[in-house]
């Protein structure tokens, strides 16, 4: 299916007739294992982004061989936001409220062009990239990308995890921006900073 | 042409403007100040028994000398045939024409949604708030040809308004006392919420 290969992890010195009973590992790569091969994804889907989705839970792309197949339909049980397909401004609100009542560790992958950057959606209604309301770990290009896609996306969050470190607190910190640091800059200035090419924030793609 | 068309005309004289049919469909275009009559008329009298408002919506056109216009789709289940009122309104005026929902209930959501896009006062509406958008919206009306497509202010301030939105503060106090509405239920549906939820267990 023109997956990639899943890394190797070099894991155990385990030679079953020398140390009998005995298996040693780095903690942090079994807590890692264990979260990368049960995610539970909570589904977020607005748009025809959910029909390749639920292709891809289905028999033949089988969601479930990375430990996925239950879906939690309550935000609170789930590890992963899928948001796919398009967020009006009328949905922002509502998805950042699931994000919040996510517990941590989580993750979001943002699947297809309109939840990754608002897609061909450049109108007066449709938030321009989720990123601007979520932190997003994977984006899933396409429109609607295929199951595979989806999967190979999947594996990427997989390969993130296994690559986070327990000391490393930092990763799981919630910060909202904080007006009076010195490092903040308001949006009208990054407005401003960005002509003509635009950001996340302000995407300038066509002269209307 | 529909016949029903004839019968406004003879019957409603000072509001009857004229009638086109374009591809078998037949438009009859009236007065807006007349509009409920005319529309009383074609839901009551035996002869035209329109039963069915399937679409209340507005059409603005490119040509800013054109003026806007207001347009019901009406349907007879009796005798099958369908006919489509349109109202011209002047765009220096205020766009305000009497509601239709004292006629059709079912016409309350589809004069929200016109009301929301384009603006225009649906005079008797028991509750004329936005519907698409979110209430507190206030940018304009989204179908307006002088409405630019990314609307009018910044994408930063469009995202800012969006998420200080109370995600639960659409709903009016009419949507949330659903007890209220108890004794206003048909009695099947009164007996199953009686009864309690089924778990199946």
């Amino acid at each position: 299916m023109g997956l990639a290969a899943r890394p190797e992890h070099k894991v155990v010195s385990y030679a079953p007739e020398s140390q009998e009973g005995w298996v040693t590992s780095r903690l942090d790569f079994l807590v890692n294992w264990a979260r990368a091969g049960s995610l539970w994804p909570m589904p977020f889907g607005t748009a025809c982004c959910a029909i390749e989705f639920m292709a891809t839970a289905a028999s033949r792309f089988d969601l479930s061989r990375f430990g996925m197949e239950r879906m939690s339909f309550s935000p609170r049980q789930a590890d992963v936001l899928i948001c796919a397909g398009r967020v009006p401004f009328k949905l922002a609100p509502v998805i950042r409220r699931i994000w919040q009542q996510m517990p941590q560790p989580k993750w979001c992958i943002s699947m297809g062009a309109c939840a990754s950057s608002g897609g061909m959606f450049d109108n007066y209604a449709v938030v321009q990239g989720i990123d601007t309301i979520i932190p997003v770990d994977v984006y899933v290009p396409g429109c609607p990308p295929r199951p595979e896609g989806l999967l190979y996306g999947i594996m990427m969050l997989q390969k993130k995890v296994m690559n986070e470190r327990m000391s490393d607190q930092s990763i799981r910190n919630e910060m909202e921006p904080d007006p009076n640091s010195k490092l903040y800059i308001p949006p009208p200035v990054i407005d401003e900073l960005s002509e003509p090419f635009g950001n996340s924030v302000h995407q300038t793609r066509s002269g209307l | 042409m529909n016949p029903s068309a004839d019968r406004i005309r003879a019957k409603f004289p000072a509001a009857f403007v004229r009638a086109d049919v374009v591809w078998g469909e037949t438009t009859v275009f009236v007065k807006p100040e007349h509009v409920f009559d005319v529309i009383q008329y074609l839901h009551d009298d035996p002869n035209e028994q329109y039963a069915y408002l399937s679409d209340v919506t507005a059409v603005e056109y490119r040509d800013l000398e054109q003026p806007l216009e207001v347009v019901w789709h009406l349907r007879s289940i009796t005798f099958p045939a369908f006919i489509r009122i349109k109202a011209q309104m002047q765009k220096d005026k205020p766009l305000r024409v009497k509601s239709v929902w004292p006629i059709y209930k079912g016409a309350d959501w589809l004069e929200r949604e016109c009301y929301d896009m384009f603006g225009i006062e649906f005079e008797g509406h028991p509750d004329l708030r936005r519907i698409l958008m979110w209430e507190q919206y206030k940018e304009g009306f989204p179908l307006r040809k002088d409405f630019p497509l990314r609307g009018r202010f910044s994408r930063a301030e469009q995202l800012r308004q969006a998420l200080a939105a109370n995600p639960e503060a659409r709903y009016s106090m009419e949507e949330l006392q659903i007890a209220d509405a108890f004794e206003d239920l048909p009695s099947d549906m009164r007996r199953r919420l009686l009864g309690g939820e089924e778990t199946g267990e």
